[in-house]
């Protein structure tokens, strides 16, 4: 199972180490190391590393690396899946997941290693059953417990742990119940040069927000179910009402949790809701090319698009760009030669349109590879594969909750090529 | 009231910096030093805050075990915090303080007892951390009494304590019992408690592969799988895992089985879905397809691998390496997703050379003019290696779809068009796969390649246009032109060049002989007596020898009909593919290697087979009836090209039974010639005691002939002299190995003196066959090292090395005496060893040593002394006396020293004894970077008496059935598997006696690579 755990830093640096069996010296990193030197990127730095004694599974969030080191066969989906889980964890403690944060709290960290991990095995990863035994640093609970001698440290056992709902604690109470809904959906697609759709498809995520008091049971039933025929669940979803009735029935944890991820490929139901026509081309003969991209709305369905965006990885030959955006403002940065063009609304009385020159450095050769243009977007109250919640229901607790769902589209992985 | 306002003080200073990061603050003082102060503090606050402090440190990395008492003193506490705390330290530091570890054991017993099952937990969880061997013993009765706690929580967290404790001593958790009561939990009520104990048998069993720990049957299944739909997310993985490897009776408890695990399909934890994957896909194949369930889960399977391609790129490598065996098995589950696969800019490198993999595997003439516009869109990436990739993509879909295959020529033009350089030699490499492949039909596009012929820099691209100029030299006016220009720098090109170039200039003058002569004459003077590289030299000779005897039979050889290339030769071999099927998720499956080839400590993997329904007519040839066709008739049905082939190197003869095409306008001599490529050259060079059977079916009085075709795209054609490889069979056969040229020397001249095959007249100027018979082909001798340093033995430095000569082992030593007085008075004494080696005379030293001589001595030994068993197996532990003193040293002999003579076994033999060892007793090696093709490594082989059997080819890969025999009467069977092109080997090894397996494959490891 999983050996150690080293935190690695943008420049190389291992910031924090930690073993659940024998130590292991640090000196392992170095096939890494080496690996990282050669990818590059970090982005490229193959995530499973064999070495003569180990192997280094690996995955690279918010600019670190979580680095495990294994020395049996190990299922390393099992390891990659946790290895997102300790950073999802350390994320939710402290906000976000960067070196100076888990520096200034190195003594939770490790304490929350040690719980999450006991011999290499998953020991408590949900989050619930985390923050019963290690509360979150709060400023106000750090006075608290100054002052009183009291601790961090949970000194019951959670009550999540053992029982067959292990995701929710027992004895929530709130003067508020909420349950909120969103239902996001990214369109992933490639557009060819001709905007020719190359490949679509919608990656859709429900997320809720529960603030329940007691043991509440809900089902949420949706309109067009049968638009859903590719569902990975969060595990307190009934898998049997599913199947014979095509409804959702959990009693769900306290907090935030993703309910439920859906894929929809199927062609006809994939829209995309707006149109790029594009025009990069270098010349032939001297140091520069031109460039002309207008973008227009294709199938909105009666909605604005906003927080239209479009980023383009020019060649490194690109010097600088000269050019007027009749909408938002463009930037270009000479170090990593990205164009950044910052829209926002799609008005589409007026197309936006952005045009003018490039500069090549010169005596480069003309470049060979066209940049792809990547859009982002968000489109508002909709999502975009037509999918609709129709009732939300609660059993189980007395009370009457405020209940809601909000739908929201965006640009996923959205490349024009050129 | 001071008091009162000190401490509000210290509390306002802990509340400004709310951060760990204090803790890192160091002081001038000495930090040690002020933190044990304050850990033996009375002050609880200030207690804890110290803990922290040291913690803290000991997270970056620094040493802080000097406060190993200070800290064990805090443990006795009620806060649960500190507690905690002391425990980390512990774990970290009782293995470098064990006696102080000990200190701890009370207070782990106590806490075994207390009321809060948190505590009880913690407590059984921190002991089995703790990897000291005296304190284990005291720990097994608190375990004992947790395994059987009434908290489920505390006996989960003691299932897990006994895999740690197994770690640490395995016999104290056989002799306690322990692994019953572990057996006993994966009946308990809780399933959290039956994840964990399976997770933990599981990791207990991979030390002890043969152990019948995890022991399924139905009932225990059935409680498995009712825990399955209850524990939790990692849980589930450790039960899924478990469950693949259980064997269903009939087909209606594996459809069962599969129904019951179907729903992990939709979990939102990616290890799970592929887990659940690997179950399914093993069960699978116990189900009969016709059945309706069948086609419903073929159905099911695909949506989940689907969204597993929308993850985390690292998860997304897993699952694609994944995919690409199971497309491979079952392409239909994923035909119609071909678009999932389709490459984003944005993704990481690695994840888009897998996508460019598995979209060629899907590539179909439905899809084809889709997948062609999209490759043709990634050749202009930025990225090198993806480009280079996508463009032998392009060529492979012109192999693969023969729809197709014009198209793709044209998308290869116009990158060539594109002039840039990496592209324009990939693309130039690809398209001589696609004339092998389609001759005759795409040739008007020489010219356009020809153009290109100077901005060429890459030998592998080099050789390919070389190839295409001397293929099709009748139509291209000017190659005579363009391949003198090659000439020009000869001797600077690379061996694959070389030989190419070699070829080329061969054929043409065979096609156009008259204008050419000069030409050819010039390439075979620089082949034969300007090179020293042994292949081109041996190859010039033969082209020499074949064009000076008999020109129309060079042309019938050199000229031949190709056999077209297969398809997909990149396909992993069956029986892995199945293994790595039932390996699905693992490590193994995204190495593509079988578990046993890399997994350190699991030494005897069992291989893991798919068990497929009776009557189902996909089942895929096993190993054993694979090595059964080796010697028994030849199969009714021939697959392909590559078998065809493999097959009639090893069965004698036997024509050929369906279409093809092996040479019509020869066939005997053709056929002759292949079997002296098996066998007979061999043994007709290797063993002069036996008479050399040539079994030449042929009429025509020539010598051997070489089969050579002309050279051919390095991963598509097995039994053709790949370019990439140096030694093409005929090299290797006929003495230009390198392991035989150790045998011989360079000049051009001085041919292998046993080389005493009939040659008819005339060949006299070329091969000097003065010498008949004596030397014995080169057997490899390790170099001598240094056994005893002269530092350590006042003087004398020995160093040595053994060597297997006419049957006798010997011992060979050279004694440097770097002393200042003279040495004499020498005698020698070994140790008791595995294989009762022992001298058979006194050490011959007759004359004293004088300071700064050095003596060579050869010491005989036998194989009857007395025997204990060595770690390792080959060590040698010596004594040796002089006048001064006496001196030890251990040495290790290489195991061929003990292979006889004699160690040839009969076909049938072999094969009887290969089925009747136990499978258990089988192990397997990856040999890596070895570049022998598997005649050469045969030859170096027998040159340490490992005997090769049988040869057998199946796609492209060699298999060398091999045997030899020990001293002491143990015989080794051995598969030897060679790919061409690919420089790794898998060596499987069969024996009685296993433990000799290591060292015999240390022994094919420094023989191949020497």
């Amino acid at each position: 199972m999983i050996h150690s755990l080293f935190l690695i830093n943008h420049a190389g640096d291992i910031f924090l180490e930690k073993h659940w069996k024998s130590v292991i010296s640090r000196s392992v990193c170095d096939y890494f190391f080496e690996a990282k030197e050669k990818a590059v990127e970090p982005e490229n730095v193959p995530p499973v590393l064999q070495t003569p004694h180990h192997y280094l599974i690996s995955i690279y969030r918010d600019k670190l690396f979580f680095l495990s080191v294994v020395q049996t066969e190990v299922p390393p989906l099992f390891v990659i899946e946790f290895l997102h889980r300790v950073a999802d964890t350390i994320q939710d403690y402290f906000g976000e997941c960067s070196e100076s944060l888990i520096n200034d709290n190195v003594v939770t960290v490790y304490e929350l290693l040690e719980e999450m991990l006991d011999n290499g095995f998953p020991l408590a990863t949900e989050s619930n059953v985390l923050k019963e035994m290690i509360r979150p640093p709060t400023i106000l609970r750090s006075v608290v417990n100054t002052l009183t001698g009291s601790s961090n440290v949970g000194d019951k056992l959670p009550t999540g742990q053992l029982s067959s709902i292990p995701w929710r604690r027992a004895g929530v109470k709130y003067t508020n119940n909420e349950a909120y809904f969103d239902v996001i959906e990214e369109i992933d697609a490639i557009v060819d040069k001709s905007g020719m759709t190359v490949f679509a498809e919608i990656q859709g995520v429900i997320e809720a927000s529960v603030r329940l008091t007691g043991m509440p049971d809900l089902s949420m039933t949706f309109m067009n179910p049968s638009l859903l025929d590719d569902v990975s669940f969060h595990p307190c979803v009934r898998f049997k009402r599913w199947e014979s009735e095509r409804a959702l029935s959990f009693i769900p944890p306290d907090g935030n949790f993703t309910l439920m991820n859906y894929h929809v490929s199927s062609q006809n139901l994939v829209t995309i809701p707006v149109y790029v026509k594009q025009n990069i081309c270098f010349f032939e003969t001297g140091p520069c090319g031109r460039l002309d991209i207008t973008i227009g709305p294709k199938q909105t369905m009666g909605k604005t698009v906003e927080a239209l965006m479009v980023t383009i990885h020019m060649p490194k030959a690109v010097l600088s760009a000269n050019l007027t955006a009749t909408q938002g403002n463009y930037t270009y940065d000479l170090a990593t030669k990205v164009l950044v063009w910052d829209i926002g609304k799609l008005n589409p009385q007026k197309l936006p349109n952005l045009r003018g020159s490039l500069s090549l450095q010169s005596g480069a050769p003309k470049p060979e590879d066209n940049p792809s243009l990547n859009i982002d977007l968000k489109i508002q109250q909709v999502a975009i594969s037509g999918l609709k919640v129709s009732r939300l229901e609660m059993n189980g607790e007395k009370y009457k909750p405020f209940k809601g769902v909000k739908y929201l589209t965006k640009a996923g992985n959205f490349q024009v090529r050129t | 009231m001071q008091e009162w306002a000190n401490q509000l003080c210290e509390n306002r200073q802990f509340g400004s910096k709310m951060t760990d990061s204090k803790y890192f603050t160091t002081t001038k003082k000495g930090e040690i030093f002020e933190l044990k102060a304050e850990l033996n503090s009375d002050k609880k606050e200030k207690k804890k805050e110290a803990v922290k402090k040291v913690i803290a440190s000991m997270t970056v990395g620094k040493d802080v075990s000097a406060l190993f008492p200070d800290v064990v003193n805090c443990m006795q506490t009620d806060n649960l915090e500190l507690k905690k705390l002391v425990y980390l330290y512990l774990m970290n530091y009782a293995k470098s303080q064990p006696d102080m570890a000990i200190m701890a054991v009370n207070t782990f017993v106590k806490d075994c007892e207390d009321l809060n099952p948190l505590i009880r937990a913690l407590a059984v969880r921190t002991m089995g951390c703790i990897r000291v061997d005296k304190i284990t013993e005291y720990l097994c009765e608190p375990l004992r009494k947790c395994l059987k706690d009434e908290d489920p929580y505390v006996r989960k967290t003691a299932a897990v304590c006994v895999a740690k404790l197994h770690d640490i001593n395995a016999q104290l958790v056989e002799d306690q019992g322990f692994l019953d009561t572990l057996k006993d939990l994966i009946s308990d009520s809780n399933p959290m408690v039956v994840a964990n104990a399976v997770a933990a048998l599981s990791e207990i069993a991979e030390s002890h592969p043969n152990s019948n720990l995890l022991d399924l049957n139905p009932q225990t299944i059935n409680k498995l799988l009712t825990a399955l739909n209850e524990c939790t997310e990692w849980g589930q993985i450790f039960i899924l895992d478990c469950l693949a490897n259980y064997s269903p009776r009939d087909d209606r408890e594996s459809q069962s089985i599969c129904e019951r695990v179907t729903p992990r399909l939709s979990h939102a934890n990616s290890a799970v879905v592929l887990s659940a994957v690997k179950v399914l896909m093993k069960f699978m194949e116990m189900l009969p397809k016709d059945l309706d369930y069948y086609g419903t889960l073929l159905k099911k399977l695909a949506p989940p691998l689907v969204t597993l391609l929308s993850a985390e790129p690292e998860l997304q490598y897993v699952a694609l390496r994944n995919i690409n065996l199971i497309v491979q098995r079952r392409p239909e589950i994923l035909k119609h997703e071909m678009k999932v696969f389709f490459v984003k800019y944005n993704d990481p490198i690695y994840v888009k050379l897998e996508k460019l993999d598995i979209m060629i595997r899907l590539a179909s003439q439905a899809n084809i003019a889709q997948v062609l516009a999209e490759l043709k869109e990634y050749a202009t990436e930025v990225d090198v290696d993806f480009v280079r990739k996508a463009v032998r993509a392009i060529g492979r879909c012109a192999i693969k779809v023969e729809q197709s295959a014009e198209r793709c020529v044209s998308t290869l033009l116009d990158l060539i068009q594109t002039k840039v350089n990496y592209v324009v030699q990939e693309a130039i490499v690809v398209i001589k796969d696609i004339f092998r492949k389609y001759p005759n039909k795409y040739e008007s596009v020489i010219a356009t390649l020809c153009e290109h012929l100077e901005s060429l820099d890459e030998p592998e691209a080099r050789a390919a246009m070389i190839w295409i100029v001397g293929e099709y030299a009748e139509r291209i006016d000017n190659a005579d032109e363009l391949l003198e220009s090659f000439l020009e720098g000869f001797h600077d090109e690379s061996t694959q060049v070389q030989l190419q170039l070699l070829t080329a200039i061969v054929k043409l003058f065979l096609k156009k002989p008259t204008e050419t002569q000069e030409l050819v004459q010039q390439v075979l003077s620089l082949a034969t007596q300007d090179s020293d590289n042994p292949d081109l030299r041996d190859r010039g000779y033969i082209y020499w020898r074949l064009l000076s005897t008999d020109p129309v039979a060079a042309k019938e050889v050199v000229l031949a009909e190709k056999p077209l290339i297969s398809e997909e030769t990149d396909l992993i071999e069956p029986t892995l593919l199945e293994e790595l099927i039932c390996h699905i998720g693992t490590l193994a499956s995204v190495y593509h290697k079988p578990p046993s080839a890399f997994v350190e400590g699991s030494r005897g993997v069992q291989h893991k087979r798919l068990t497929s329904s009776a009557g189902s007519g996909e089942s895929v040839e096993s190993p054993d009836t694979g090595s059964a066709a080796v010697s028994e008739a030849p199969p009714t049905v021939i697959p392909s090209q590559g078998d065809l082939l493999g097959d009639l190197l090893n069965l004698d003869l036997t024509p050929p039974t369906s279409t093809g095409p092996p040479p019509t306008t020869a066939p005997g001599m053709q056929l002759g010639a292949m079997d002296l490529l098996g066998g007979g050259l061999d043994s007709l060079i290797g063993d002069e005691s036996e008479p050399p059977p040539i079994p030449l079916r042929t009429d025509t009085p020539q010598s051997p002939q070489p089969p050579h075709q002309s050279p051919s795209p390095p991963h598509y054609s097995p039994t053709e002299v790949a370019p990439g490889n140096h030694t093409g069979s005929l090299g290797g056969d006929i003495g230009g190995s390198p392991a035989m040229g150790t045998g011989f020397g360079a000049p051009p001249a001085a041919m292998p003196a046993s080389f005493n095959a009939p040659i008819s007249g005339g060949l006299d100027d070329l091969f000097d066959l003065g010498g008949g018979g004596g030397l014995t082909m080169g057997t490899y001798i390790p170099p001598k090292s240094v056994w005893l340093p002269a530092m350590k033995a006042k003087g004398l430095e020995i160093s040595g090395t053994f060597v297997r000569r006419s049957g006798v082992i010997q011992m060979e030593m050279t004694l440097n005496n770097k002393a200042m007085s003279v040495m004499s008075d020498f005698a020698i004494q070994f140790n008791r060893n595995s294989f009762g080696l022992a001298p058979a005379g006194p050490l011959q030293i007759l004359t004293p040593i004088s300071p700064n001589q050095s003596i060579e001595a050869a010491l005989p030994l036998s194989t009857v002394g007395p025997v204990m068993k060595m770690e390792p197996l080959n060590n040698l532990q010596v004594a040796v006396k002089n006048n001064i003193d006496v001196f030890y040293f251990s040495c290790q002999y290489p195991i061929s020293m003990l292979f006889l003579e004699d160690g040839k076994m009969e076909r049938q033999v072999f094969l009887a004894t290969w089925k009747d060892i136990p499978n258990e007793n089988e192990s397997q090696f990856q040999i890596k970077d070895c570049h022998l093709n598997s005649d050469a490594a045969s030859n170096k082989l027998q040159g340490s008496n490992i005997f090769t059997i049988a040869k057998r080819t199946v796609e492209g890969q060699d298999m060398l059935y091999q045997s030899m025999k020990l001293t002491n009467g143990i015989w080794v069977l051995a598969e030897l598997r060679v790919q061409a092109g690919n420089p790794n080997y898998t060596i499987s090894l069969k024996c009685r006696a296993p433990e000799v397996s290591q060292c015999v494959f240390q022994n094919y490891e420094t023989v191949l690579k020497n």
